[in-house]
């Protein structure tokens, strides 16, 4: 009943971004803040953390459910396969939308990733005004235009 | 290339304006319609008529059909192995929690409300076409036969 209240108090749009380059982890901030005031981003730098953070382990103990998650493929420690095939697997985080923004254009990792049931995969272009368009993209599709579950309705249904 | 786009709808209204709208927004859009959710999975499947059916690249998916519904449908696309990677995304009027959060549980890759004004509804379908089959990397069209 705490998510329960806490959910529909909420006015941030809770994002978990999963990357290692802290290059890109500093542009994609930057990008989805000017996109978007209203989201807050919380990163994990690896598969490890990503799965402390969304399982609430150790220092996460009060991580925020995201509400969206980022998902990088080439990652220390566990890869992003790893981290996507156990958040799908789970019952209480599947329902988390995790899309997939990787710089591989492989067609390899494109049917792996939909195969694990990513929802959806966006690859990442190298050029700056690319990149930065790509993430006005993602914030008007996915956290404007598409309807997410609420948090409240996990806290009902997963315990 | 033809993008092979699969609605499933039985309003023969927002059938013809999806059409309208992908025509406008993305004219190498075939829309190929199933009216029910048994036809849905025909079609997936190339039973019947729908031998010769393209995979499509795409399916959007309205959750109140006739003789099968749509969660039905979403759950047999999302338990075989060769239709599960076709990104499929609910568009219905529904904007229950329960239908919301039972579509992201059976792996509907998004959920989207369907607009009642219909200058919104087209702006959605704009918006599908720029997003889903512009910007997002979708699988290998398999033709399965």
């Amino acid at each position: 009943m705490q998510i329960l209240n806490r959910a529909t108090d909420r006015m941030t749009i809770e994002v978990l971004l999963v990357e290692d380059s802290p290059g890109d982890v500093r542009l994609t901030k930057e990008a989805f803040l000017e996109a978007n005031a209203g989201i807050h981003m919380s990163v994990a730098p690896d598969g490890v953390e990503a799965m402390a953070f969304l399982n609430r382990h150790g220092r996460y103990s009060n991580a925020p459910r995201p509400d969206f998650i980022l998902l990088d493929l080439n990652l220390p420690k566990m890869d992003g396969w790893e981290v996507l095939a156990r958040i799908k697997s789970d019952a209480s985080l599947r329902t988390i939308p995790t899309v997939i923004l990787t710089t591989s254009e492989a067609q390899e990792d494109i049917e792996k990733s939909y195969q694990l049931q990513a929802n959806c995969f966006l690859n990442k272009p190298v050029l700056f005004e690319d990149f930065d368009s790509l993430v006005k993209s993602i914030n008007t599709f996915w956290l404007k235009e598409a309807t997410l579950p609420r948090q409240m309705v996990y806290a009902l249904s997963s315990d | 290339m033809a993008i092979e786009v699969l609605i499933v709808e039985d309003s023969p209204g927002d059938v013809r304006l999806t059409k309208e709208a992908f025509h406008d927004a993305n004219p190498s859009v075939h829309l190929n319609v199933a009216a029910d959710g048994v036809e849905a999975m025909a079609f997936l499947k190339h039973q019947g008529i729908y031998a010769h059916a393209p995979r499509p690249d795409l399916i959007l998916l309205d959750l109140n059909l006739p003789k099968m519904d749509g969660r039905e449908v979403l759950a047999q696309i999302k338990k075989d192995e060769s239709l599960k990677t076709i990104p499929t995304v609910v568009l219905t009027t529904s904007e229950s929690e329960v239908d919301i959060a039972k579509s992201y549980d059976l792996q509907a890759n998004c959920y989207l409300s369907k607009p009642v004004e219909l200058d919104a509804f087209e702006a959605l379908v704009k918006s599908i076409n720029d997003f889903w089959l512009t910007k997002v990397k979708l699988p290998l069209n398999r033709q399965i036969r």
